[in-house]
């Protein structure tokens, strides 16, 4: 990386530098025949006798040379303008480029810093950096060669316009420039070292931040709210000073120039003013001079505010950059370029004489001499404190060796390309991470080396594809492709997706985790337009599950949708609409709140029906609810009505009871009808839903689809026996109906016939894969603990590899399930190598190898039996019985 | 209304008797319905205790034990509480419930019972007066047997 902001500007942008340069140059003589040609019209134009005159070989009279000199004028005014336009768009351009690739670089490096450099630098410092420390420097970049060219050219140009006339007075226009370019610099050494104080704060308040985001259950549960603001407060207050510092010198020193500004015309008017009085020089000349000084200033004012960006510039780059330059950086060439044929790994993994450190210089690993056979299964024990886990991370070469030698498979695992090991090994440690994304990137995160297969353009998605390529090629980022198939199933052995899909339900049923999947698919949507043979077989399991459910112990368990039908479990809103949004932004409320639905109610003579009903739910709601502290997880878990709202509601109330329901506003008639909306006869214990008013809701069923304006019809999917609907759940799509409220163990009892109907038709898998879809949420947020490590374990097994390092990855689970996983995953990797650190010495039994270490040392190892006889640690840990 | 009814209902439990209406109310309300057929078991002796039960129609057969060492111990009707034992024990079911005939129960949140009833100074007092009359009708019953 380049140690200082030009270097890097010199060595990435040179070509375009000097483009800029050029053309900048160019624009020059024009820049001057701007500044001339005034002269020329006032002095022989306006002013000139001796007509015609000459102009490019035309003759012509007064008028018309004046007028073709204004044309002129104008054409020189726009092809100036072109000149600026062209350059600013080109730095912008430019600079743009310089901070893509900066921060490509800085995103590189992160990606091989050694692991514990993210001990010392946090998170929320990274962001800081990469995102808005480097943002400013995109714009001096762009400007780094060709402003000062530019504006010091400028700047000669009017001088020299200014000598031609006065050489005098031009000496007078810039006397006081020294004084500037001496004193300003002096002046700029404090406001630089305040500007790196600030880049610095800036860092640890992000910090800070960060903290508090990742902290924040400690926070709540600790009451730490107060200390925690208190330490944000501080490093605000700091950067306020400093900044309060900073702008008093800076605007001192714009102040300075300002002053150093004036005083140039001050002596022109003084002293140009008496040499005019005492006739040795031209009243026009004076004033031509003073208008082109009031030119020169722009220029010059840019040239001292550039120097100013420079230094500012020069520093944060340094600051950066600083914290990137890190000892033990993975070498570029063990992560880039992969090796077109990987090294054969066959044999052992063998440390010899092999030192680890901490931070503080401790030795994790001290002095470890071991062998582990690449083939079969190795089973560590030891304290947590035994460097067992640090032995784990050197085998995967998470982490490197201080002192020692280490070989894997007969190479040295330090020159070891990546693609070797991430290829060659799978790790899974208590902390694996879950990306945010859906169950199946996190499935296939393990395959997705390198681009496979060209992601499908159309003519036009080409053409700015083509244009993302040469951009990045431009920026020197990676011109890979994030929409191309990256998941390489041809590693795994498999054509392709459908030929791998065996292989990765068996790895879910291995780890458990299928039926969780399954469950995720049962609530997705599908696509019957994507997926219309599923969902052609979906119907068919609804025919299946509706013969069921004829069945005279199942009869009362669901409630099916039936367009002729009130339906009791569902509400009341639902009812009139038989149907659900289709895009998930849409609410429920939006639709009864809609102008049809009101046109619906009031053509059936229902508004005042609902009305009445909503003041009754809302009287109810207030009964119950009124007297409850608001925040009480009854409202949450109960209500009908927001805390927040009750007082509103019980205005209402008053309103309605004084003055009669026919008073109230629109607005809260509106509100009163919307609780009618939200009621469900059969789980509500509020029987206002007599037979005759279920009569005339079933009517309004009917003329809210009759006459349905297509505003509407294109968010609704109306439920209809004989077609999919796209806006309901898998499992609402199977079931048609609502499971009775009321009934018990209705929703397990359903449940088992779903699943049985699903595995009838041979439904199983598809549904499972319609759950890879499910998202997973920020560090798989959305899944429970449990979840997570049988997701990052599937991950591991998935990529198949050759070599699978674990450290206690089912910590989650409870001891049988972890037991029962445990001996399935051995009896899989009995062909492969397994290297795993186990709690439970008594599993270690299972193993064909087994290591003991203790105190950074394997102080014992061998086959069970073996060491059953002769190692003392491990009789001792292991249970007689075993 | 069902609401009203369900209150009127639960106000004869002497746990609830000192409760508002509107508590009842709410307890009602927060409640679910649910009914059993003949036979069906509503809650299994060793399970987690999630919920009290109130049997708003029909009767139930209380028994102990599993398979051929099942006995049965007691039969409850229309009106009774069950389950509230091992709610305020945060222990394991005691007994399996089995519906005699269709019945339908008040299913009531463990967590809502618990704080309907630790939040109002009055249930505390119901609570008292329900636990020592069930410590008088087991020392009665251990007085009866030892007589006997």
């Amino acid at each position: 990386m380049e140690s200082n902001i030009f270097r890097y500007i010199w060595r990435f942008s040179k070509r375009q530098q000097l483009v800029l340069l050029v053309v900048t140059l160019f624009s020059f003589p024009f820049l001057y025949y701007t500044l001339d040609l005034p002269k020329v019209i006032v002095n022989e134009a306006i002013g000139g006798r001796d007509f015609p005159k000459n102009l490019f070989g035309i003759e012509l009279g007064q008028i018309s040379y004046l007028l073709s000199l204004c044309g002129l004028f104008l054409l020189l005014v726009l092809i100036n303008g072109g000149f600026k336009l062209w350059i600013n768009i080109y730095r912008g351009v430019m600079g743009e480029r310089m901070l893509r690739r900066l921060r490509f670089i800085l995103i590189d490096r992160v990606l091989r810093f050694p692991l514990r450099q993210f001990r010392k630098i946090s998170q929320g410092e990274l962001i800081a950096m990469i995102i808005s420390e480097v943002e400013p420097l995109g714009g001096y970049i762009g400007e780094a060669v060709s402003l000062p060219i530019f504006q010091g050219g400028t700047l000669l140009t009017i001088l020299v316009f200014i000598m031609i006339q006065d050489p005098f007075l031009g000496l007078a226009a810039i006397a006081l420039y020294p004084v500037q370019m001496v004193l300003i610099p002096k002046l700029q050494i404090r406001v630089n070292q305040l500007a790196k104080q600030r880049v610095r704060t800036a860092r640890r308040l992000s910090d800070r931040i960060g903290e508090a985001v990742s902290g924040i259950q400690e926070i709540h549960v600790n009451d730490t709210s107060a200390f925690e603001l208190a330490n944000i407060s501080r490093w605000l207050g700091r950067i306020f000073d400093i900044r309060y510092e900073l702008y008093k010198r800076k605007y001192f020193i714009k102040f300075l120039n300002n002053f150093i500004a004036q005083l140039t015309p001050f002596f022109f008017y003084s002293l140009g003013g008496v040499l005019v009085i005492n006739q040795k020089l031209s009243f026009g000349a004076l004033v031509a001079v003073i208008a082109a000084y009031k030119d020169l200033s722009p220029p010059w004012k840019e040239l001292l505010r550039h120097y100013q960006t420079a230094m500012d510039a020069k520093i944060k780059y340094e600051q950066l950059i600083d914290q990137f330059q890190v000892e033990d950086l993975l070498p570029k060439e063990l992560q880039k370029n992969p090796p077109a044929t990987m090294p054969v790994i066959e044999g052992d993994f063998e440390a010899a004489h092999v030192t680890v450190e901490d931070d503080s210089g401790f030795p994790t690993l001290d002095g470890v001499t071991v062998k582990i056979p690449l083939r079969g299964s190795t089973a560590v024990l030891g304290a947590s404190d035994s460097g067992r886990e640090d032995l784990m991370r050197l085998i995967v070469r998470l982490i490197n060796a201080s002192k020692g030698l280490v070989r894997l498979g007969g190479h040295n695992l330090e020159t070891l390309h990546e693609a070797v090991i991430g290829r060659y090994t799978a790790y899974v440690d208590h902390s694996a991470y879950v990306f945010n994304g859906t169950i199946a990137d996190n499935l296939l995160y393990g395959l997705k080396h390198h681009p496979v297969r060209s992601a499908d353009y159309d003519d036009e998605a080409r053409i700015a594809h083509e244009h993302f390529r040469a951009e990045a090629r431009l920026a020197g980022n990676t011109t890979d492709d994030i929409a191309d198939d990256w998941v390489e199933y041809s590693a795994l052995g498999f054509a392709d997706k459908a030929s791998a899909s065996a292989h990765i339900h068996d790895i879910l049923r291995l780890v458990e985790l299928e039926e969780d999947i399954h469950e995720f698919g049962l609530q997705a949507r599908l696509d019957p337009n994507r997926q219309p043979a599923t969902a052609d077989k979906l119907l068919l399991a609804r025919k299946k599950l509706s013969a069921v459910l004829q069945q005279p112990e199942c009869r009362q368990l669901v409630e099916p949708f039936d367009r002729k039908k009130y339906n009791n479990n569902l509400s009341v809103g639902e009812n009139i609409v038989m149907g659900r949004p289709l895009d998930g932004d849409t609410d429920f409320a939006t639709i009864c709140n809609h102008d049809h639905m009101r046109a619906v109610l009031e053509k059936n003579g229902m508004t005042r029906w609902f009305v009445e009903t909503g003041l009754k739910v809302a009287d109810t709601m207030v009964e119950l609810f009124a007297d409850l502290p608001p925040g009480h997880e009854f409202f949450d878990r109960y209500s009908f009505i927001e805390a927040a709202d009750l007082p509103d509601f019980q205005a209402i109330i008053r309103k309605a009871e004084s003055a009669g329901i026919d008073e109230l506003e629109d607005e809260e008639k509106t509100r009163l009808q919307a609780l009618t909306f939200m009621l469900i006869p059969a789980r509500h214990r509020l029987d206002f839903v007599t037979d005759g008013i279920r009569n005339k809701l079933l009517r309004c069923r009917e003329s809210f689809a009759a006459d349905l304006p297509g505003s509407l019809r294109k968010i609704i999917a109306f439920y209809d026996r004989d077609h999919y609907n796209p806006a309901a759940s898998v499992r609402d799509n199977i079931l048609f109906g609502k499971v009775e409220h009321g009934r018990a163990n209705a929703r397990e009892k359903i449940g088992q016939i779903i699943r049985k109907v699903i595995s009838d038709l041979g439904l199983h898998e598809v549904i499972t894969e319609l759950g890879y879809d499910q998202q997973v949420g920020v560090a798989g947020s959305r899944l429970s603990p449990v979840l997570r490590q049988k997701l990052c374990l599937a991950r591991a097994l998935v990529k198949q590899p050759r070599l699978l390092v674990l450290i206690n990855p089912l910590s989650s689970l409870d001891p049988d399930t972890q037991d029962r996983m445990a001996r399935r995953i051995l009896e899989r990797f009995s062909d492969q190598a397994l290297i795993w650190v186990i709690n439970r010495p008594a599993l270690a039994m299972h193993f064909s190898y087994v290591l003991v270490m203790k105190d950074g040392r394997v102080v014992e190892s061998g086959s069970p039996p073996e060491l059953l006889k002769k190692g003392q640690l491990f009789h001792d840990m292991v249970p007689e019985q075993s | 209304m069902a609401l009203d009814e369900a209150a009127r209902k639960l106000s004869a439990i002497p746990l609830f008797a000192n409760l508002e209406p509107s508590r009842l109310k709410l307890l009602a309300f927060t409640s679910d319905r649910l009914s059993f057929a003949d036979g069906e078991e509503v809650c299994h002796q060793g399970d987690p205790a999630d919920s009290a039960y109130f049997l708003e129609s029909g009767a139930v057969d209380i028994v102990i034990g599993e398979g051929e060492e099942r006995i049965k111990v007691a039969e409850l009707h229309a009106g009774d509480l069950f389950g509230e034992m091992a709610l305020f024990l945060h222990s394991g079911r005691s007994a399996t419930v089995i519906a005699h005939g269709d019945l339908t129960v008040m299913k009531i949140d463990g967590d809502m019972f618990l704080k309907i009833v630790t939040e109002n100074p009055e249930a505390a007092l119901g609570v008292m007066k329900a636990l020592s009359e069930k410590i008088v009708a087991t020392s009665e019953k251990v007085a009866a047997a030892r007589k006997g």
